[in-house]
């Protein structure tokens, strides 16, 4: 029996790899996504997740490795993993020169529905994500946050068990990107299994159950985030002096006394270290008392996956502005 | 609230797609083909301006000196310019497939359980739309210059239906244009540098007589020329059976190496 609702994992995937002439862009990655979870793909632009995301929707051959899809091999059975999928890219797909309506209507029609019924699922879709008004302009004509939304919506169209969403909110304003969560979170409600791209590691903290973080085509870390928080370092502490001119007197402090690399946020004007021992805080506390420095805060707290990210991986996930930003502002 | 995504219980998903069901998928995406048309304007005006500016220009350009007069020179090219257009506007498959790759929508259409060949299918189908419009505003528009049918309806019919063949066989290699180019100005460079010896390499607009003799080969053996032959035979006159059938056998030609070919590439395509 290959089709068992009760299959505790909807992907599975082992040592896929995938190269692009000389660029490997996937080098043995292995996934799992369980029922009715969020598999969370984090990584930076380039490491490979979009590659994975499309040989697990049967868009690409893997060169090695398999995947199966509630028991259904991407390869071997690719038309029935289609049955089962929706896909939602990274770069909205929808046919600009046709309406919303159309756009959905076109789609119940490639999958079988009577035009009647593909006609009110397309109603019901577009009510759901707040399109109803725009349904009979162009697509063209939708902004950014809108198309997104009939992306997802034409994703939707064939009730999928299991969907992809590559990278749903990259260049959405935060008000949309947090209307594409409640989104996202309504569908596991109703029992689909999500795998989720993204970058923002905000993102995968508030909606995946499960982590992969992938770098260079090569799984780094998985778990669950808080464990893969507490894999790496576990606790930083964030010291912030009450005057911020003596914050290179506390950084150059903690150094001394951590013989550890100290970061700081600039704009927001703390020092944050890892705690690898927890014997040297009352030191920590004792010497910034000493020397008259007033604090702001003194905080001791679960390492963020912002954090966890760049231990895993030597940089930050997001792009390389933000990466540059961050080499600065290291001592 | 209803439930948006999937209900609990799921039948197991079929196996393989009937053949009627890829007509289906066909369809559906024609249907998409003529929508589009229908919403953008200016893929519509330009259809319909290019044949009224050919026929303005070459009758009234070349007219006088090739045969002595525009309305002897009008019956003799607009045969000629109904195929120029048609074949033009089959660059416009090609088109539409780059930009359907560009933005994505191909990915999703890939990603459904449709008929891998319907995409293209459906596109070409779509496509006789254009053509149609092309032909019939090359026929209108040199009716009104004084083009006059020297054959029955029946065989003009005829030509019109020959011209729409032909095209349906050349946008498939427009397709493998679309698939194999990059962008857009991809398509449009290689199309017409495929293109235009192929229309002006032949007796469409001039006779062959004075070309040197290499020239004369390559214009006995065109496809363009057979079938701008035939169309003159049945919208003028003239014998029509050798140069329909010899077109037909191209068009049958360019579609079976060029069809398989688009839908190879489009299935391998990254």
């Amino acid at each position: 029996m290959r089709y068992d609702a009760t299959t505790a994992n909807a992907i599975e995937a082992t040592g896929l790899v995938k190269r692009f002439g000389k660029t490997t862009a996937l080098d043995g990655v292995d996934l799992v996504a369980r029922q009715g979870r969020v598999l969370g793909v984090l990584g930076p632009n380039g490491a490979g997740k979009t590659t994975a995301v499309r040989i697990l929707a049967t868009l690409l051959r893997p060169d090695g490795g398999q995947a199966s899809i509630l028991g259904y091999d991407v390869l071997r059975d690719a038309h029935q993993v289609r049955q089962l999928i929706g896909l939602t890219g990274q770069y909205a797909s929808v046919d600009e020169g046709l309406s919303g309506t159309n756009n959905l209507i076109m789609i119940g029609r490639l999958l079988g529905r009577p035009r009647a019924d593909a006609k009110a699922r397309a109603a019901e879709l577009l009510a759901r994500f707040d399109l109803t008004d725009a349904a009979a302009r162009p697509a063209k004509t939708y902004s950014g946050g809108m198309r997104r939304r009939l992306d997802l919506a034409a994703s939707l169209v064939g009730s999928p068990r299991v969907l992809y969403l590559d990278e749903p909110t990259t260049g959405l304003d935060p008000v949309s990107r947090t209307d594409v969560w409640g989104m996202i979170r309504g569908l596991v409600a109703d029992g689909v299994t999500v795998l989720l791209t993204t970058q923002y590691l905000e993102e995968a903290d508030q909606l995946a159950h499960d982590i992969v973080v992938i770098d260079h085509g090569k799984v780094v870390a998985t778990g669950t985030p808080d464990e893969l928080k507490a894999k790496t370092g576990g606790q930083v502490l964030q010291v912030s002096p009450a005057d911020p001119a003596r914050m290179a007197e506390v950084t150059a402090l903690l150094e001394g006394l951590v013989k550890a690399e100290v970061s700081v946020g600039a704009d927001i004007g703390v020092a944050i270290v890892p705690v690898t021992d927890a014997a040297w805080l009352p030191r920590v506390f004792r010497e910034l008392d000493d020397r008259g420095i007033e604090l702001a805060e003194f905080t001791l707290r679960q390492a963020s996956l912002d954090e966890v990210f760049i231990e895993l991986t030597g940089h930050r996930a997001e792009d390389e502005e933000n990466g540059r930003e961050l080499e600065g502002s290291k001592r | 609230m209803t439930a948006i995504g999937a209900p609990a219980a799921f039948p197991a998903p079929a196996r393989r797609l009937t053949p009627l069901g890829g007509l289906r998928n066909t369809f559906t995406l024609t249907w998409r083909s003529v929508l589009k048309i229908r919403t953008n304007m200016e893929d519509l005006l330009g259809l319909s301006l290019q044949p009224i500016m050919y026929l303005l220009l070459f009758t009234y350009v070349f007219g006088g000196a090739i045969a002595g007069g525009t309305h002897t020179y009008l019956q003799f090219s607009l045969p000629g310019i109904l195929v120029l257009s048609v074949v033009f506007a089959t660059l416009g498959t090609g088109l539409m497939l780059n930009q359907d790759i560009a933005t994505g929508v191909f990915d999703r259409f890939r990603s459904l359980p449709i008929a891998r060949w319907a995409p293209l299918a459906g596109a070409v189908l779509g496509d006789m739309v254009r053509y149609s419009i092309s032909v019939g505003v090359t026929l209108g528009f040199g009716m009104v210059l004084g083009f006059r049918i020297g054959t029955t309806p029946l065989a003009a019919a005829a030509g019109c239906l020959l011209l729409l063949l032909f095209a349906v066989a050349m946008c498939w290699f427009s397709a493998l244009i679309g698939l194999l180019t990059k962008t857009p100005q991809g398509v449009q460079w290689f199309g017409f540098l495929a293109m235009f010896p192929l229309v002006f390499g032949s007796n469409l607009l001039v006779p062959s007589a004075t070309m040197p003799g290499w020239l004369q080969a390559f214009v006995k053996v065109n496809p363009i020329t057979y079938l701008t032959e035939a169309e003159r035979g049945l919208l003028t006159g003239g014998p029509v059976a050798t140069a329909a059938v010899r077109s037909l056998l191209w068009a049958l030609g360019i579609f079976v190496v060029f069809a398989p070919l688009a839908v190879r590439v489009y299935r391998r395509r990254t």
